[in-house]
């Protein structure tokens, strides 16, 4: 069987959910080797593991993550060269989709990005124009690299015992040339990952400067992650990270909640491919309710803390 | 100093958005061109650079005759003079072949700092500063929400997954912004009237020095296998709040196992 590479997305250890899907997809078209870089892997290694990677490249040299985007694809551009994958998958984060466009330079490969899923030969499905088109792609140049994202594909457990193999690379000067001075780790709290969540309760403009609080009890009714709108994030209401949208993050969850959003075409894009759509909205011509299951047109002081209460009573 | 900002002209995503059915590739006259939103988050930086630091903001924009458009605003907003590269065999380019192309222009014009949007609202890829930086060997300084420089220095926040990177690099470099940077100015009439005189360089792929094995439609190093309209979202159902909006809600959410 191809192996097929894996690149792990974690922050400081913590396994994000999209690897334990890659890894699914990936036993799906070959076998999965799942790349670790940086620190933490001790912590990880059962995790990978139980998600099924045949083979673990672990690259822990400080080096690697000391600077931006380009020590990754240099060593994923060693793998390539060295394994001979089928081919290379990634999540389709902002980073993830830099580090997939260096790898693709570096090895003279074709790119896939925001793809939602991947059949045999590798031809890809992506979402695009904010879910209005599914389209099939393939790469006919190099080995495959493929950007996947998160919640796409779901996370099967699959239990292996992994060889280790410890590997490093020569970085070049261009690769060191952007280096990382500080990494700034905002709180995130208790709930879900924004990107991995099941459910999403965002607000937005409506909400005020001091509405999160009920934005926060509805999330956590549901045990969902919270979201913001940019006319949140912009007036310091909610950290930036939580975005949802074209500039922030894209989410596609089972359920998107949103309240005292508009719908601008900004937002869309990061949410209109969510399976089932909420809003609450005391504008009845407002767009995102062109694309709700459900809405009420309504004060949301008044609904959402109502909606909390009754979904904590049918508990 | 010498600062190339890429601008690409993408539809308006208020207007719909299609491929073609004969080649696969964007229908670019289906739909209102205007500039790609982050890249007057691009343009609006340089500008702002070089009134701090005195030099020259070129424009790089690689599309169709009708991108000119796109050009003619950012020279309005301020921008000093503009490339186009424009050719028929660059159609159908992917990110590979438009990172290849925009280099061997770069290569003429010449650099201090490219600055550019950090995703394009059609193909949404999110590679280019990336690429850039990869085939030129000089630092990415992508998704940046502040920029200082200091002389040779350059000093960027990085947006990232779980809040932000401070990041250091010197001159030449790749940039690219995110919305947060700042807020782009309008063109004033007066940049409007003076955009009609600034010089616009035109030039094909050979001008450029492209070779021509590098680019266009059947030469990608991806293709589109086939694609099709998503089924549209089925109507919702939508209730005005008679005091029990929250409860319909939670009744919805319970006929759907969500509690
Ligand atoms: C380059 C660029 C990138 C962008 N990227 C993003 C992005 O990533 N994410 C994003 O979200 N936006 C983004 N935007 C901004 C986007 O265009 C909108 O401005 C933004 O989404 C508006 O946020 P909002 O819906 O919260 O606010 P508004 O549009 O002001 O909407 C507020 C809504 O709340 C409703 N409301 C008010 N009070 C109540 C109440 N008491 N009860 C119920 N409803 C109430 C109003 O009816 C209104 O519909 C971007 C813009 C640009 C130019
Ligand atoms: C729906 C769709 C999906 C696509 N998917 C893929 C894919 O998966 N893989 C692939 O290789 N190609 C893909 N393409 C082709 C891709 O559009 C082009 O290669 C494009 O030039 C670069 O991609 P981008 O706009 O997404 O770049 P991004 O990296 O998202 O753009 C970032 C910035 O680069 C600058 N820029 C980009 N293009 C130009 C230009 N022509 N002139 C000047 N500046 C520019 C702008 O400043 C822009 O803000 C796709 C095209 C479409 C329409």
């Amino acid at each position: 069987m191809a192996e097929i590479l894996v690149l792990v997305d974690h922050v400081d250890g913590d396994v994000k959910k999209v690897t334990l899907e890659l890894l699914t997809l990936a036993n799906r078209l070959g076998e999965a080797s799942a790349v670790w870089v940086g620190g933490g892997y001790d912590g990880a290694k059962d995790k990978l593991a139980e998600y099924g990677a045949q083979k673990v490249y672990v690259g822990s040299d400080e080096e690697l993550t000391s600077y931006v985007v380009a020590p990754k694809a240099a060593l994923l551009a060693q793998l390539v060269q060295d394994k001979a994958p089928a081919a290379v998958l990634v999540g389709a984060t902002a980073e993830g989709k830099e580090i997939a466009g260096r790898l693709a330079v570096k090895i003279g490969s074709g790119v896939l990005t925001d793809v939602v899923d991947v059949a045999d030969g590798f031809v890809a499905e992506h979402s695009i124009f904010g879910g209005g088109v599914i389209a099939h792609a393939k790469v006919n140049t190099g080995t495959p690299v493929i950007a996947v994202r998160p919640n796409s594909v779901p996370a099967e457990a699959a239990p292996a015992s992994p060889a280790e193999e410890q590997v490093s690379v020569a970085l070049s000067d261009a690769d060191k040339a952007a280096k990382i001075v500080e990494k700034v780790v905002e709180e995130k709290g208790e709930r879900p990952d924004l990107t991995e969540a099941a459910i999403v309760v965002s607000g937005g403009r409506g909400v005020g400067k001091d509405g999160f609080s009920i934005i926060e009890g509805l999330a956590d009714s549901l045990g969902a992650a919270v979201g913001a709108s940019r006319a949140a994030t912009d007036a310091g209401w909610y950290p930036h990270q939580f975005q949802v949208g074209q500039t922030g993050k894209t989410v596609s969850p089972q359920l998107y909640v949103a309240v005292g959003i508009s719908g601008a075409i900004q937002h869309r894009a990061g949410m209109q491919t969510s399976k089932t759509i909420i809003a609450i909205n005391k504008d009845p011509e407002a767009p995102i309710f062109e694309l709700v299951d459900f809405g009420v047109v309504g004060d949301l002081f008044q609904v959402a803390p109502q909606l909390t209460e009754e979904i904590i009573k049918r508990k | 100093m010498n600062i190339v900002v890429l601008v690409k002209q993408v539809p308006d995503t208020e207007s719909p958005r299609k491929l073609k059915s004969d080649d696969s590739t964007l229908d670019r006259a289906a739909a209102d061109g205007v500039i790609n939103e982050l890249d007057e988050y691009a343009i609006e930086e340089a500008l702002r650079i070089k009134e701090a630091q005195g030099g020259e903001v070129t424009v790089l924009t690689m599309g169709p005759d009708k991108a000119t458009d796109s050009i003619r605003k950012a020279l309005a907003m301020g921008a000093d003079k503009a490339v186009h590269l424009v050719d028929d065999a660059l159609a159908g380019s992917d990110a590979l072949q438009t990172s290849y192309a925009i280099t061997q222009v770069l290569g003429r014009t010449g650099f201090d700092l490219v600055i550019l949007g950090s995703e394009s609202t059609d193909a949404r890829t999110g590679v280019l500063a990336a690429m850039l930086a990869e085939r030129l060997g000089v630092p990415q300084l992508s998704l940046a929400n502040k920029v200082e420089i200091d002389g040779s220095a350059i000093k960027v926040q990085r947006i990232t997954d779980y809040g932000f990177d401070r990041v250091e690099a010197s001159l030449p470099a790749v940039v690219s912004v995110v919305e947060k940077i700042n807020e782009p100015r309008y063109p004033s009439f007066k940049g409007i009237m003076a955009a009609k005189k600034k010089p616009v360089e035109t030039l094909g792929a050979a001008d450029a020095g492209l070779d021509a094995g590098q680019i266009g439609l059947a030469n990608a190093a991806t293709a589109v296998v086939d694609f099709a309209e998503a089924p549209p979202r089925a109507q919702g159902q939508i209730v005005t709040d008679e005091g029990d909006g929250g409860a319909k809600i939670a009744e919805f959410l319970a006929s759907k196992k969500f509690v």
